[in-house]
């Protein structure tokens, strides 16, 4: 029997979503390995119940701590689907100011209106059984990931820096360029075949931190290449605050 | 016995629209008392948190405030640090954006046209739905919307949250191999651009008009999208610095949620309104759409902004055949990117998919943004949608309920809206 999948959307751009919807070649055939029964940006749900539920968004008001609950009841698997729902995103970046003063600044007078709490990726409030990292999700982790869940598989998701696949792009590391890009691959967790060094660009630490990453020396090396101290561990925390080991960020 | 009819129409989260909205309709005894866009969608406090960021940072996260106008949000966003830091861009940068902001544009109309305002008129929950019944459609629309992927893919790296964006050029540039390819494909989606019109010639666009002012980014010389002042169709003009005497945004007495208005009660800004700002200028191929599809200046029935979007589609395709070829003709060459850091303020301009979008920040004399502001065209729009929702309830009051809402979601979904993007939007508490 088909699967019943439904994609959900909490605090987020819906890039991920996009991204799915992105897939053009093969998204006919993901629709007919599966029972889509609910993807809110492209249709009209079919069915409330479902076996596998892609979550994308960070979790950023009460009221959404209640529905991500009711879906984790629901279904038998929850994944992750991208950064914000992984490591909170850049939503996290507001938690260093008060909800007070966030609210103020944007919403003025009106502020009253609003319920907002510090904003968290989903396993910081239910268990998450697989992480699409990326922001925004790349087809291929979602390809992957897919295929793996439809065979009962193990879904492959790496525990080492970015740099070794940027490596095996051939890529000049960013620092020896000293193109003035502040590259974060060295703490970076893999999976997203290095697309940012690939591209011209600098790592900026989408897919969250790999195991025993070593912080103070990545900052050095930030130091060392001409960004001030402060702005170094703010990057490093730019989708990455409210991940545990930006605690160890300093 | 229509005129003293009760109606409640509450659409809870409406599908198919990019974010989380409401449709809240209350009639008492065939009176209106209520016509409302609601947007639920969390707050997300951009412009809050970009304050002690160092200025580089800006494109990277603005472009996280939408996935459909990621490309948009890091031009205005690259814009407005150009316009701080005192930055001309070369010629050879700006086309690269232009052939760029084609395909954010054609991207995000063809999923917009194809599949999330398709299946109203096919009477379809989704387009997946369309794939028995019209399998040639479907993957044509799937066609073309990879193609404006790779065309974005090909230029920005990812057009998802773009990586080779940056101030003053590109971290990578196409190939010529990539370029002939990428031409080679465009030509042959002319055929795909004939059947779409062909298709669109059959569908009945609901017969609603409501004059309004339009409010698009505007040049002398081509349709823009990058550059440009103000201009609306009720003769004002305005320096993009000026964004706020357009913008205006204000709280009104019978919603909670804030809105735009300029010379009238609301303005209209989106694919409808460039078309009827910048008509002149659509290149020859699209013009011929247009008055093919019905559509003339100045078209004041917001359904017809699917259409506008299709003749946009057209001038998109067009306008990147002729990029490249400008490209392969004079070559592509690495250019330095150096900016001089200076303290200041700016603004930038972009017309995104859904209209006209404006970011402005203020960066202090360590780099770091002491203040920003982003307003989002769907927040523009949310007035005029709503006056457009009280003006067509009692037009149709006489038809069933189910015709009735399913009406009104079609024209909120003709606004496109994007509703993740709602930086500016208030959150409504309401009572049924």
């Amino acid at each position: 029997m088909k699967p019943k999948v439904g994609f959900f959307s909490f605090t987020s751009c819906e890039g991920c979503q996009l991204q799915v919807l992105n897939m053009e070649e093969q998204l006919l055939d993901i629709a007919g390995a599966i029972d889509l029964v609910t993807f809110r940006e492209a249709m009209d749900p079919i069915d409330s119940d479902y076996d596998i539920a892609f979550v994308e968004g960070s979790i950023s008001r009460e009221s959404e701590i209640t529905v991500l609950r009711e879906m984790r009841r629901k279904a038998d698997v929850v994944v992750a689907l991208g950064a914000c729902a992984a490591s909170g995103c850049v939503n996290a970046i507001k938690n260093r100011f008060d909800s007070e003063e966030n609210l103020r600044e944007v919403y003025g007078d009106a502020a009253r209106y609003y319920d907002t709490i510090d904003a968290r990726p989903i396993d910081q409030v239910v268990n998450v059984d697989f992480y699409l990292r990326t922001c925004p999700i790349t087809r291929e982790e979602f390809a992957r990931l897919f295929t793996s869940l439809l065979l009962a598989r193990r879904p492959y998701d790496p525990n080492f820096a970015v740099c070794v696949e940027c490596r095996m792009e051939e890529n000049v590391c960013v620092y020896d360029m000293d193109a003035g890009e502040f590259c974060m691959g060295p703490v970076t967790r893999a999976g997203c075949g290095a697309l940012c060094p690939t591209y011209g660009s600098s790592c900026i630490g989408c897919r969250g931190f790999m195991d025993q990453a070593n912080f103070d020396s990545m900052v050095q090396v930030m130091q060392d290449h001409g960004m001030a101290r402060e702005d170094a561990v703010n990057r490093l925390k730019m989708f990455n605050a409210a991940l545990p080991e930006a605690e160890e960020v300093k | 016995m229509a005129t003293k009819r009760d109606l409640n129409i509450n659409v809870h989260h409406m599908t198919r629209v990019e974010g989380h909205g409401n449709i809240v309709v209350d009639v008492k005894n065939g009176e209106l008392k209520k016509a409302e866009l609601e947007i639920v969608e969390s707050p997300r406090f951009f412009e809050s948190f970009l304050r002690g960021r160092p200025w580089d940072e800006a494109p990277y996260i603005t472009s996280r405030i939408c996935g459909i106008c990621a490309v948009g949000h890091a031009q205005a966003s690259i814009n407005a640090l150009e316009d701080a830091l005192g930055v001309v861009p070369s010629e050879q940068t700006i086309k690269l954006r232009k052939l760029l902001f084609n395909a954010e544009t054609m991207q995000s109309h063809w999923l917009h046209v194809f599949f999330l305002a398709a299946p109203d008129f096919f009477g379809a929950g989704s387009a997946l739905e369309l794939v028995g019944d019209k399998p040639e459609v479907v993957k044509m629309a799937l066609r073309l919307k990879k193609l404006a992927n790779d065309l974005g893919d090909m230029i920005a790296g990812r057009k998802v949250h773009p990586i080779a964006m940056k101030v003053n050029g590109f971290s990578i540039l196409p190939s010529p191999q990539q370029l002939r390819d990428m031409r080679e494909r465009l030509v042959a989606a002319r055929e795909d651009m004939a059947t779409t019109v062909d298709l669109l010639k059959t569908i009945e666009i609901p017969d609603f008009a409501r004059e309004t002012e339009y409010v698009a980014l505007a040049l002398d010389d081509e349709y823009a999208w990058i550059s440009g002042d103000i201009r609306t169709t009720d003769g004002f003009h305005y320096d993009v610095h000026d964004y706020l005497k357009v913008t205006n945004e204000r709280a009104v007495a019978h919603s909670t949620a804030k809105h735009c208005a300029h010379n009238r009660d609301s303005y209209m800004v989106g694919a409808l309104a460039r078309y009827n700002v910048n008509h002149e200028h659509l290149r020859p191929e699209a013009a011929e759409v247009a008055a093919a599809l019905g559509l003339s200046p100045i078209c004041t029935n917001p359904f017809m902004n699917s259409v506008a979007q299709v003749v946009e589609g057209v001038h998109c395709l067009e306008d990147s055949i002729d990029l490249i070829d400008q490209f392969l003709r004079d070559g592509l060459e690495e250019e330095p990117r150096d900016v001089s850091f200076r303290p200041g303020v700016g603004v930038g301009a972009a017309e995104v998919p859904r209209g006209i979008l404006f970011h402005e920040y203020e960066i202090d004399d360590t780099g770091h943004i002491t203040r920003a502001n982003c307003i989002i065209p769907t927040g523009q729009n949310l007035a005029n949608i709503e006056l457009d929702l009280r003006a067509l309830v009692p037009q149709v009051m006489d038809r069933d309920k189910e015709e009735i809402t399913l009406l009104l979601e079609m024209l909120v979904r003709a606004y496109d809206p994007c509703i993740s993007c709602s930086t500016h939007l208030l959150n409504v508490e309401f009572v049924d």
